[in-house]
């Protein structure tokens, strides 16, 4: 896995990333109750807004952590947001994206780099 | 957080893993490990203690007898204050000339004084404006050396009487001055929850004791600043310098019911308050626009400053909004023209851009479950 400053957690699925945010994360946002997914075979660069999640408290996004297009999303949430904070590291994946080099990911932080990150 | 006041508990707050945030000049917590949802549900089925020290508690204390003071405290508000009986406490209204609010307050009739709860962000301006305008009637006393808890919920009488046996004999807004271990309580039965419950009183230097005594039971749990919101939403309440200020008359803002007979027109003591034109006025004819609740069809909240249209027409605006964790369902509250105040009327919310569908509706979204 690996991981941005923003707390998402990308997955290679074969020629595929999948994208999710870590435990850190959903425990800071609290609650999830909304999840507003995109489009898929939306096109997107690195640092767009890409989902909304909103908990109790307020909205947060999530950004596109590389160049690609979605091409799938995890309609799941949408009726069970609470997923998030159930399994944020596996069922609660956002979208799959593809990607035109996956070499992008070698600037990403590896988990070591990650949990110093947040300490 | 440097520049902040910091609770007589704070200390406890931490030891209880709440996050501290800044709110209305202090570190406060905003939610506890729980989380906002279940700290939200335990106080609906059970009890919920909260720390609300950062609330002015002020000391109205008669200089000319307590009829004088009722009088002159009616100058301030469109509420009967005279006719207040002691042991008896009352939602009240300061106004200004415009007919706006300065800030809404609890007040009790204690004897020989009245005993005011004012908001942490208006008590410097409500202590300048009580005691410039009350100095011939009143000497105006900030209590600072005292808690104020709240202890909210269905269960909130079975865990309180453990220490108060007396406070059983409370009902809704009776206040009353009771001992626990050597230190003199004021109660009342209130809050801001929608549930029953109680605010407590409690000098500083006997807080700790008495919180530890309450969170040691099994039904109490300590709720942060986040689901006080959630809950106070659900139970239809305004949050001042949200739902209700300078710019909401009490008719617009719903608040019509706290303004008695007595100071309404044809009443012994109608007007005589700030902005009493406007707001007689408004109570004969009704306002032009007035705050309702908001039921989003989706599930998208629909938060404060959310605009809403109907057709294409921009309608007015969401002042508070969110989630109903007792209702597992977006709520809002928001002022629109009386024309599409009703009941059922269907407007469209832009969030994110887009326009969603919502529906007005009566507060509160979820009835009180006060003791009469």
């Amino acid at each position: 896995m690996k991981y941005t400053k923003e707390h998402e957690w990308l997955r290679v699925e074969g020629d595929l990333v999948v994208v999710g945010i870590t435990e850190h994360a959903a425990t800071a946002l609290g609650d999830v109750v909304f999840v507003e997914l995109p489009e898929t075979e939306t096109v997107v660069a690195t640092g767009d807004e890409v989902v909304v999640i909103e908990s109790v408290k307020a909205a947060s996004d999530i950004l596109a952590p590389v160049d690609g297009e979605i091409v799938a999303v995890n309609s799941k949430l949408a009726d069970n947001p609470g997923l998030v904070n159930e399994d944020p590291l596996g069922a609660a994946w956002f979208f799959k994206m593809r990607v035109d080099d996956l070499a992008v990911l070698d600037d990403l932080m590896d988990e070591d780099e990650y949990y110093e990150m947040i300490g | 957080m440097a520049g902040l006041l910091r609770l007589g508990l704070h200390d406890l707050h931490v030891a209880l893993g709440g996050r501290m945030v800044p709110f209305a000049g202090y570190e406060m917590p905003v939610q506890y490990p729980a989380g906002v949802m279940r700290e939200h549900l335990h106080t609906r089925s059970a009890a919920g203690l909260f720390d609300v020290s950062h609330m002015g508690q002020v000391l109205l204390i008669p200089k000319q007898g307590m009829e004088a003071l009722a009088l002159g405290f009616e100058t301030l508000m469109p509420v009967d204050v005279l006719g207040l009986k002691e042991g008896r406490q009352r939602y009240g209204l300061l106004t200004n000339n415009d007919g706006g609010i300065l800030d809404d307050l609890m007040f009790a009739n204690r004897g020989d004084h009245l005993f005011v709860v004012v908001n942490a962000a208006c008590k410097a301006d409500d202590i300048a404006h009580m005691t410039t305008n009350l100095s011939e009637v009143a000497e105006v006393r900030a209590v600072t050396d005292r808690a104020l808890l709240a202890l909210q919920g269905p269960l909130a009488e079975l865990a309180l009487e453990r220490l108060v046996p007396e406070v059983a004999g409370l009902r809704f807004m009776d206040q009353g001055t009771f001992e626990w271990e050597g230190a003199e309580l004021w109660i009342s039965r209130s809050g801001y929850t929608g549930e029953d419950g109680f605010e407590i009183s409690v000098p500083d230097i006997a807080a700790l004791g008495f919180a530890d005594m309450l969170l040691a039971m099994e039904e109490v749990a300590p709720i942060g600043l986040g689901a006080r919101d959630s809950l106070r939403l659900e139970a239809g309440l305004c949050l001042y310098g949200h739902d209700i200020d300078t710019s909401t008359s009490p008719v617009e803002a719903d608040l019509g019911w706290a303004i008695q007979k007595a100071r309404r027109p044809g009443g012994v003591r109608a007007g005589g308050f700030p902005g009493a034109g406007r707001i007689l006025s408004e109570l004969e004819t009704g306002a032009a626009r007035r705050r309702v609740g908001l039921r989003p069809e989706g599930r998208a909240p629909m938060r404060e400053g959310t605009e809403l249209f109907s057709g294409d027409a921009a309608v007015g605006r969401v002042t508070s909004g969110g989630f109903g964790p007792s209702l597992e369902a977006p709520i809002a509250m928001a002022y629109v023209p009386a024309a599409l105040a009703a009941p059922g009327t269907k407007l469209e919310g832009e969030v994110r851009g887009k326009r969603l569908p919502v529906i007005t509706c009566e507060l509160p979204f979820r009835a009180s479950t006060y003791k009469r």
